[in-house]
């Protein structure tokens, strides 16, 4: 395998010890990118499989948990000859600082892509404070 | 990570990429992004590939004897000003990769989808390659 597949290749969630699943299923770690706007910071998580009734947000206390259940896509009477990626759910969860509006978390999914929109509280925004000299 | 020997015994999908690590398939010609998985069916092949964020009309799919390509790219997101990245992650770029199949592909026939992501082609074989039966006289 080579080195550029290693970066592309999906992660397998990780579990706390002791803890199991209960759905018979594997669940992934999506890639995500995070970026800070202005006014609110945009997560881009890679979901493939995933649509907008089957992912799920939920928001506990700091804890953002996105939840992405898919159907494996398996093509009936089909025998898998060659296999380079894994099929299975998708989780992540991220802390959230008291600068995110939480009553305003946008959430979207196109092309298999989640867009979070997460609204920073008024108090976060940076405020740019003049400065003037010695009139 | 907990796994048992049992876990592992009973998941076909990591025994199945451990086994595809070890052989290190190259009947399907490079291992390069996009993943591919490829599954077969006697006469009719069918591959699919997660290549999420892609504009379905920038997918380049061609079909050669008995090979097929993808191709195409995903733009990184544009940030402006007073814009910065906490994590970047998300795979960007342009991409090609191609696939050889066991028998040669009835270009005509092949169909494609693109839903949620993940691309499905189907690629049925052409009829003149398929084996013919003789009959004795």
């Amino acid at each position: 395998m080579t080195d550029t597949l290693k970066e592309v290749q999906k992660k397998e969630a990780e579990l706390e010890k002791g803890v199991e699943r209960t759905r018979e299923t594997r669940v992934y770690t999506p890639a995500v990118d995070i970026i800070e706007k202005k006014n609110d910071i945009v997560v881009f998580a890679d979901m493939p499989g995933v649509d907008e009734n089957s992912v799920d947000i939920t928001l506990e206390k700091d804890l953002l948990t996105i939840y992405g259940k898919i159907e494996p896509e398996v093509p009936e009477n089909h025998k898998l000859a060659v296999s380079e990626y894994g099929m299975g759910d998708y989780q992540r969860t991220f802390t959230l600082s008291d600068e995110i509006d939480k009553d305003h978390i946008q959430a979207t999914v196109r092309d298999g892509v989640l867009r979070l929109v997460l609204p920073k509280a008024e108090k976060a925004k940076t405020k740019k404070i003049p400065v003037t000299g010695n009139a | 990570m907990t796994t048992t020997y049992l876990e592992r015994l009973l998941d076909p999908w990591r025994e199945l990429d451990r086994m595809n690590r070890l052989l290190n398939t190259d009947s399907c010609g490079g291992s390069e992004y996009p993943a591919v998985n490829v599954w077969i069916n006697g006469d009719n092949a069918v591959i699919t590939s997660e290549i999420p964020g892609i504009d379905r009309e920038t997918i380049d799919i061609s079909v050669s004897g008995n090979t097929v390509s993808l191709s195409g790219s995903r733009p990184a997101e544009e940030t402006g000003e007073e814009e910065s990245y906490h994590r970047r992650e998300l795979w960007h770029g342009m991409f090609s990769k191609t696939v050889r199949l066991p028998f040669s592909i009835d270009a005509d026939k092949v169909k494609a989808t693109y839903r949620n992501g993940v691309l499905r082609i189907s690629l049925p074989q052409l009829e003149a390659d398929k084996p013919k039966k003789i009959n004795i006289n």
